[in-house]
């Protein structure tokens, strides 16, 4: 099989983050800070990965501002050619480390915001926050790089979402991304908590259609759509090792930030293997990557082309079996797994918040 | 005033030196420019008004329908807002 060179890579350059959001896409077993790359093996990986065909790299975390050697990441990896952008809370980000970050070469930031009301934001990343985001924000907008929110929907923020797009044109945002909760990791945990109901997950893409109308263009509104609630699985990351990579904290590579928790997958390290040998040959990357470990239905299955399979974490997390169809898709064996926890009752919100990784 | 094409902040025109093919980098996106796309944005540096780029494209590719497509072209980039 010829394997396609991949476009982008996740830079997960620290697990530690002030946030503790119950949704955190980290993986529930964090990397502690001592397991670090440094920056000047990061700037190896940029490299690397530049040879292998990356042009776009996401600095994330946890929280890449806790990285006191940030500036020179981002140097290193638009040294190596890599379009960059800053993934973050906002906390920990003042004007002067605004300035000396464009000056370092990053070309964008993407900022994360929980809810628009300041107590009901807080109380979902589990920390104060939203006048460190209100600032960050500020500092975004006046240093004139392309501004991102990302927001995370869920049973607690759904109903807030006009007030969330109202916050974002307020802010100057030029792109707001409404991404719905991945059941899978932390979030798995707090299932019931975080799931919305279908009425909230309508009520909001009736919202969104309008304030699009409304927009006109004027400010990009991007729609991830909730896997459960449309009974479809998603194409996630655009198929398993067919379009973009992680590295973890500590320099191990994934073929997404959620594949740390499958097991018998022994991904490889950067410390270990050249990262083409791991994009190319490892069986990490090779195990789900093209049609042939497909199942049925999926292997003679129209949608295959589209959705690639489904999350092959979301199969494991709730089947027990990573190389399982996505329970998420109607056509799944598994599917009433999906289907039963969407009819189910739900929680007042009482978070197990992030703990770990420092 | 007479618009003199460039690219927007935060775009980024780069060639691709693994798959053989220029590209606009943007934030969450990649725009794969094919053919003689690349050329004609390279031209876009806030120097030169339309009608210059067309001028240098039509000595560089004589009897390339210059006149007719780029306008277009640079006029749905702006509309992207990709060049400003």
């Amino acid at each position: 099989m010829t394997v396609q060179a991949p476009w982008a890579l996740l830079a997960e350059l620290t697990h530690g983050c002030p946030l503790r959001c119950g949704y955190c896409s980290n993986p529930v077993e964090l990397i502690g800070r001592s397991r670090e790359l440094a920056a000047g093996q990061w700037s190896d990986v940029f490299r690397q990965a530049a040879d292998l065909g990356v042009v776009q790299t996401h600095l994330s975390g946890g929280e890449p501002l806790l990285r006191r050697d940030l500036s020179r990441i981002v140097a290193a990896a638009d040294g190596s050619g890599l379009y960059t952008q800053l993934v973050t809370s906002g906390v920990g980000l003042s004007e002067r480390r605004t300035a000396v970050l464009a000056d370092a070469g990053l070309r964008s930031v993407q900022l994360s915001v929980q809810h628009a009301d300041p107590r009901a934001s807080e109380r979902i990343a589990g920390a104060r926050s939203f006048a460190a985001k209100e600032r960050a924000a500020r500092l975004i907008r006046a240093s004139g790089l392309p501004f991102g929110l990302n927001i995370v929907l869920h049973r607690a923020n759904l109903d807030a979402l006009d007030d969330l797009i109202a916050l974002g044109l307020s802010w100057g945002a030029d792109r707001i991304e409404l991404a719905h909760t991945q059941f899978h990791g932390w979030a798995l945990g707090n299932r019931a908590a975080l799931l919305p109901t279908r009425e909230q997950v309508e009520r909001a893409r009736v919202s969104v259609a309008r304030w699009r109308e409304l927009l006109d263009g004027s400010m990009e509104l991007v729609w991830v759509a909730p896997d459960w609630v449309d009974v479809t699985a998603k194409p996630c990351m655009g198929g398993w090792g067919a379009v973009s990579l992680t590295v973890a904290p500590d320099g191990t590579v994934l073929p997404c930030p959620a594949a740390a928790a499958l097991p018998d997958l022994d991904p490889p390290n950067v410390r270990e293997h050249p990262l083409a040998w791991i994009w190319r040959e490892s069986k990490t990357f090779n195990a789900y990557r093209g049609e042939s470990w497909m199942p049925d239905p999926c292997r003679s299955c129209a949608l295959r082309t589209t959705d690639h399979g489904g999350c092959r974490c979301q199969a494991h997390a709730l089947t027990g079996d990573a190389g399982r169809t996505d329970p998420a898709c109607r056509h799944a064996p598994d599917h009433h797994l999906v289907r039963d926890l969407v009819q189910g009752p739900r929680d007042e919100p009482a978070y197990t918040y992030r703990k770990g990784g420092t | 005033m007479t618009w003199r094409p460039a690219l927007s902040r935060g775009v980024v025109l780069r060639h691709d030196r693994v798959r053989d093919t220029d590209l606009l980098l943007l934030p969450e996106r990649v725009v794969v420019l094919r053919g003689s796309a690349g050329p004609v944005v390279r031209l876009c540096d806030g120097t030169r008004a339309v009608g210059d780029i067309v001028a240098e494209l039509g000595e560089r590719y004589p009897g390339a329908p210059v006149a007719g497509e780029v306008p277009g072209f640079l006029a749905a980039l702006r509309k992207e807002g990709w060049l400003i």
